[in-house]
């Protein structure tokens, strides 16, 4: 562990990070935003593991923990509605679901 | 510090909401008649809650070992959201019955996303603010979704959740950054090292991101674009909950990530970021409502410009502009939920009737609902002495004595230029014959939580003192 920097891990997850966003602003099916946003919270979970450990203090360890409930949360209501959606109209396209316009 | 059992008795607003969330889901379940117990029951557990904030408004104290605030400005907080909250359940009675979408759920969810809503207005710690918030936004995603065999509301929920959730990302992230810029996540720290941290890069990436995300909650531009669409699409009821008591308590957070800057003077590094969003929003909003013909899309259109006209507050950036966010987020909320209940009565079945010409002769319909939303359409423009006249006022001056006269004079311009799409409303009601023939079925409900609002908007407008007195005598 001590081996390797901590630089390391942080841009392994600056780059997940940005994959993440990305990815919501790229495609274009709900449930592939919704991973990408899935991706964006692990990658701050991966920051938040490292700076724990190199900092010396617990506090980012247990924020994971809250950070992964919520997400685990946020799925449940994220798929329901996708479900919601998918029995209305057959389909999970963002862009085909667009009946507001200014 | 009190002593560890007397931290309960401090903390009893949030006990009450949570133990009152326990007792409607049993309500729910066992009983039969949940839905006629269960509006009295939310309403009741929303009074209770904010009249022992008020009354205990002077507790002032940080429990649990610096995580949460009770008292002072969380108490005021806590008093806008459950008024706030308590009003839309009242409009919600018979407007829910009247679309036979009736789910016991619908309560439960909006005392959740209030018992939210204290946490982060209380929060003293960073990983409470993110709870906090993300029972909020959670309860809402569900909320703006609740009629889910309408498409329009799928399609409003989908867009809230996406967003939503992408900026909880955003705000995750920045808070990994912050913990590793200070190395705790606590507020006490964040505050009284501000100076020494505003150099850090990390500190300041970690703390933009997390801007960016409440920029999001506040909804100002760039960062607007699933407000018109959220809020026309969800029921009228829950936009009004959403676009109020959400706004205020996003507001609360920022105010309280800032307080370092807003209550002992460290130089405002954000203040260029803010200045600029406020802006936008302001004139985008004012300028973008004028073409709307729904009204519950301009009202969203117009809670972007409202955000932009608080945001100057933060830009500010002294002790009198928490003052004055405070205050006009109060009447804000007010004014706001007044508005949409008038409108949550007129509209029709599947979304009709939330039109301009829906409102056409509307005196002549219901004259007490022409003039109530006549006043609050006045209070949002900003005329005296109105309460929504105050809050920009405040807002405007606490910009001006920080040098930021140009942001107050662009506020002044969008506040003109937001006059013609409120007035144009009350022009249509009072000086157009009807297009439309149809009958309105007044509810009583409804019609006392629009009458609540209009007398609350005039008290704070004619008296403005009674609230700021409060609020000031608590930021001391």
């Amino acid at each position: 562990m001590s081996l390797i920097p901590m630089e390391y891990y942080l841009i392994l997850s600056a780059f997940m990070f940005c994959v993440g966003v990305a990815g919501v602003l790229i495609r274009r099916n709900a449930i592939v935003v919704f991973m990408c946003i899935e991706l964006m919270l692990n990658s701050a979970n991966l920051t938040l593991v490292t700076f724990s450990s190199y900092l010396g203090n617990s506090i980012g360890q247990v924020f994971v923990f809250f950070v992964m409930t919520v997400a685990a949360a946020e799925a449940a209501v994220g798929l329901a509605i996708i479900i919601a959606i998918f029995r209305n109209k057959k389909t999970v396209n963002i862009d085909e679901i667009n009946i507001f316009k200014w | 510090m009190p002593l560890n059992n007397y931290e309960y008795f401090l903390l009893m607003p949030q006990i009450i909401i949570g133990v009152g969330i326990v007792l409607s889901v049993l309500i729910e379940i066992y009983t039969k008649k949940s839905e006629q117990i269960l509006p009295w029951f939310s309403i009741a557990i929303f009074f209770a809650t904010a009249f022992y904030s008020v009354f205990n408004i002077n507790q002032n104290f940080v429990l649990f070992g610096g995580m949460i605030e009770v008292g002072g400005k969380p108490a005021i907080f806590n008093f806008i959201f459950n008024i706030g909250a308590a009003l839309v359940v009242l409009s919600s009675i018979d407007y829910l019955k009247k679309y036979g979408t009736y789910f016991g759920e619908y309560y439960i969810l909006i005392q959740s996303s209030v018992l939210g809503m204290m946490v982060m207005s209380g929060a003293k710690d960073i990983l409470m603010i993110f709870m906090g918030l993300e029972l909020m936004s959670i309860c809402f995603y569900v909320l703006a979704g609740i009629n889910r065999k309408k498409f329009s509301a799928n399609e409003a929920s989908l867009k809230y959740f996406l967003l939503g959730a992408f900026t909880t990302g955003f705000i995750v992230y920045g808070i990994a950054l912050i913990y590793g810029a200070t190395g705790t996540t606590s507020i006490q720290n964040l505050v009284e090292n501000f100076v020494g941290y505003s150099s850090n890069i990390i500190f300041i990436l970690g703390m933009i991101l997390f801007l960016i995300g409440f920029s999001f909650k506040i909804a100002t531009v760039p960062f607007h674009m699933w407000v018109p669409d959220v809020y026309q699409g969800s029921a009228t009821t829950v936009t009004s909950l959403m676009s109020t008591t959400g706004k205020a308590a996003a507001f609360s957070v920022l105010i309280i990530i800032l307080s370092a800057v807003f209550s002992f003077n460290a130089p405002n590094v954000f203040s260029p970021y803010f200045a600029t969003i406020s802006a936008l929003s302001m004139l985008f909003g004012s300028i973008v409502a004028i073409s709307q013909n729904n009204l519950k899309r301009m009202l969203a259109y117009s809670s972007i410009a409202h955000a932009g006209y608080m945001a100057i507050g933060l830009a500010a950036g002294n002790i009198f502009s928490v003052a004055g966010i405070i205050f006009y987020l109060a009447a804000y909320a007010f004014m706001n939920i007044g508005a949409f209940t008038v409108i949550s009565i007129v509209e029709g079945e599947n979304d009709s009737r939330t039109d301009l010409n829906s409102f056409a002769g509307l005196n002549a319909k219901s004259p007490i609902l022409a003039a109530t939303m006549a006043l609050f359409m006045f209070a949002l423009a900003g005329i005296p002495p109105l309460a929504g006249f105050f809050g920009k006022y405040y807002v405007f001056i606490a910009a001006i004595q920080s040098k930021l006269t140009w942001l107050a004079i662009l506020g002044v311009l969008s506040s003109v230029i937001s006059v013609y799409f409120y007035i144009r409303v009350v022009v249509f009601m009072y000086f157009k014959d009807a297009t439309e023939d149809f009958k309105i079925n007044i509810s009583p409900y409804s019609l006392i939580a629009v009458v609540i609002t209009a007398l609350l908007i005039l008290v704070f407008g004619i008296l403005p003192d009674t609230l700021m007195n409060v609020i000031t005598s608590v930021l001391h």
